[in-house]
């Protein structure tokens, strides 16, 4: 039963999600901006083969973006829409309402590397030989899958912040920057890499480009981050939604927007 | 059994003012309402604006932590047994938010009937009757965002319904509804009692309460101010007359005249277009219709006339109190 709401759920908000005009026109316009950096990134820099190993990173960018505005938005859209409190009120348990939700916008961000991908081709002639196939249909839903659930984490404190998606709008770009999704993170300060662990994108990036360019080490291990980091944010996530419910029923506000 | 039982249940709102120097300020929206409602019953609560209505529905569905008090639904605490209430419970919010706009009105009930854990064998059956119900059968392919206030306000009725709960709370169903939408509503909610629910009701269109609410509890200000049937409590005004002055334009020192003349109960306005309506209730056997006009001197009045008190005669009388 459980699964058949994860999946109804999941549906669900890809559809809602999907069909609106706005989704549609940032879907086609975000990748071929995201291509265009990568490219005139790779072209400013001077080392050779890299024109792939960019264009993923721009491409998990659109995972991010897609990941945050959805799930910080997705609470505050159904705030606004006044469906808030009828999915609190609905017997489901709301972790199982929210996952497939903030999972949805992550797949949407799935979008984001193929078209990302598939401009730099059209336009930059970026080369799409996959060193390992296999490796890289188990990272990529891997990768979305974690994401998704670091924006379940995030989203369960929107339940009870209403201000919370202004700071959510503020981790765009720092994101991009410390997980190496632009730039390689041995370029970046020491004290970086630490946070860059604790964040779903940092292995996700390293899972896929390992398994897309010759040369570099197994994905696996970053595969397994992954699974481990997502694992930590949906017991987390658990654990906020539980308290933050209760909260924001103590506090009333549930139906402000 | 009582199927809603509320226990001296209380709110308080916490609130800011003030943008530099901030203040917070409590707000006590509901203080110390109890009631019960019996099985198979239609319970109204009645009152206006910011009486409290909607922050009493909110604690019983689960929806806010009462302050203090408790409440019970078949014999459930809403707090301690929050989720066992929210399976047995439908309910229904007035206004035309709570949908999914861009989906369809079938994609909604699909949606909400797996949320409620309606088998998926019956849901296509269930979603069909829900659909007859409410008279929305053949569009239910259509997106939401399209749907007039009424229809919308139906499939929200709809919505509450799809696990058959036994007791159903409908907040201001018929709210910004047509004349004729909101009389198909109300031949709705009649079903769903004649069907063997429990329904607790909020509105403060007081012939709404009268046609479909076999007990009314009146609440203003966060408290109840009269409990009975529609008949208890008109019969409570009842021995009294009420003169119904139509004026245009009328100082509030006058109404104060007015409510100083011996034997005068209450006064209230009532806009109307652009003439207002004087109601004034008055004692049994007590003739004033001259020493009320007496007072109007020097205000241009219009049409005059004395009737029987209706519902909304002893709400007024009730609610005027507090």
């Amino acid at each position: 039963m459980a699964l058949r709401l994860f999946a109804k759920g999941w549906a669900f908000h890809l559809k809602t999600l999907t069909s609106s005009g706005f989704f549609v026109l940032v879907s086609v316009i975000q990748p071929i901006i995201f291509a265009s950096i990568a490219f005139f990134m790779y072209e400013q820099g001077s080392k050779s083969g890299t024109l792939l190993y960019v264009a993923l990173g721009a491409g998990l960018m659109g995972i991010w973006s897609s990941t945050l505005f959805g799930s910080g938005g997705a609470i505050q859209w159904q705030r606004w829409q006044g469906t808030l409190e009828i999915l609190i009120a609905a017997p489901a348990p709301f972790l199982l309402v929210l996952v497939p939700l903030t999972l949805a916008t992550a797949s949407i961000g799935l979008y984001s590397i193929v078209g990302t991908l598939v401009w730099g081709r059209i336009f930059f002639g970026v080369p799409l030989d996959f060193a390992h196939p296999l490796q890289l249909v188990v990272a990529l839903p891997v990768t979305v899958f974690s994401l998704g659930l670091l924006g379940l984490m995030l989203a369960s404190t929107f339940v009870l912040y209403r201000q919370a998606s202004a700071f959510s709008n503020l981790l765009e770009y720092p994101v991009w920057l410390i997980t190496g999704l632009l730039v390689p993170l041995s370029l970046l300060p020491g004290w970086v890499t630490p946070i860059s662990w604790l964040l779903a994108p940092t292995w996700g990036v390293k899972a896929i480009r390992d398994a897309a360019i010759a040369g570099n080490p197994s994905a696996w291990p970053a595969i397994g981050m992954c699974v481990l980091l997502g694992a930590a944010y949906l017991v987390l996530g658990w654990f906020f939604m539980q308290n933050f419910e209760r909260l924001a029923r103590q506090r009333a506000t549930l139906s402000l927007t | 059994m009582a199927v809603v039982e509320a226990e001296d249940l209380r709110r308080t709102y916490k609130t800011t003012t003030g943008t530099m120097r901030r203040r917070s300020i409590e707000v006590e929206a509901v203080r110390g309402v109890s009631f019960s409602i019996a099985e198979g019953e239609l319970f109204g609560l009645l009152g206006p604006n910011g009486a409290g209505k909607t922050t009493t529905i909110k604690m019983l569905i689960t929806l806010l932590i009462p302050t203090s008090g408790s409440a019970r639904v078949l014999g459930h605490d809403v707090v301690k047994d929050a989720q066992w209430v929210r399976k047995n419970i439908g309910y229904v919010f007035g206004g035309d938010r709570g949908l999914y706009e861009r989906l369809s009105a079938l994609d909604n009930l699909r949606y909400f009937a797996e949320l409620y854990a309606v088998p998926p064998g019956e849901q296509r059956r269930r979603i069909d009757e829900l659909l007859e119900l409410v008279g929305l059968k053949g569009r239910e392919r259509e997106r939401v965002e399209g749907f007039s206030r009424g229809m919308r306000q139906r499939l929200h009725i709809a919505r509450g319904l799809l696990h058959d709960p036994p007791v159903v709370f409908l907040d201001e169903p018929t709210i910004g509804v047509d004349p004729i939408g909101a009389r198909e509503l109300r031949a709705t909610i009649s079903s769903l009692v004649q069907a063997g629910k429990t329904v607790l009701l909020t509105t403060h269109y007081m012939f709404e309460a009268d046609a479909l609410c076999d007990r009314i509890a009146m609440i203003a200000k966060g408290r109840i101010v009269g409990e009975g049937t529609p008949t208890e409590l008109k019969a409570q005004v009842a021995e009294g007359t009420v003169v119904e002055i139509e004026v245009y334009g009328v100082p509030d020192e006058t109404v104060d005249r007015l409510r100083r003349v011996p034997g005068v109960r209450s006064v209230s306005i009532e806009d109307r277009e652009q003439a207002q309506a004087l109601l004034v209730q008055t004692a049994p056997g007590a003739e004033l219709t001259t020493a009320l006009l007496a007072q109007l001197n020097g205000t241009t009045v219009g049409r005059v006339s004395s009737r029987e008190p209706t519902l909304e005669d002893a709400y007024v009388a009730l609610v005027g109190e507090e």
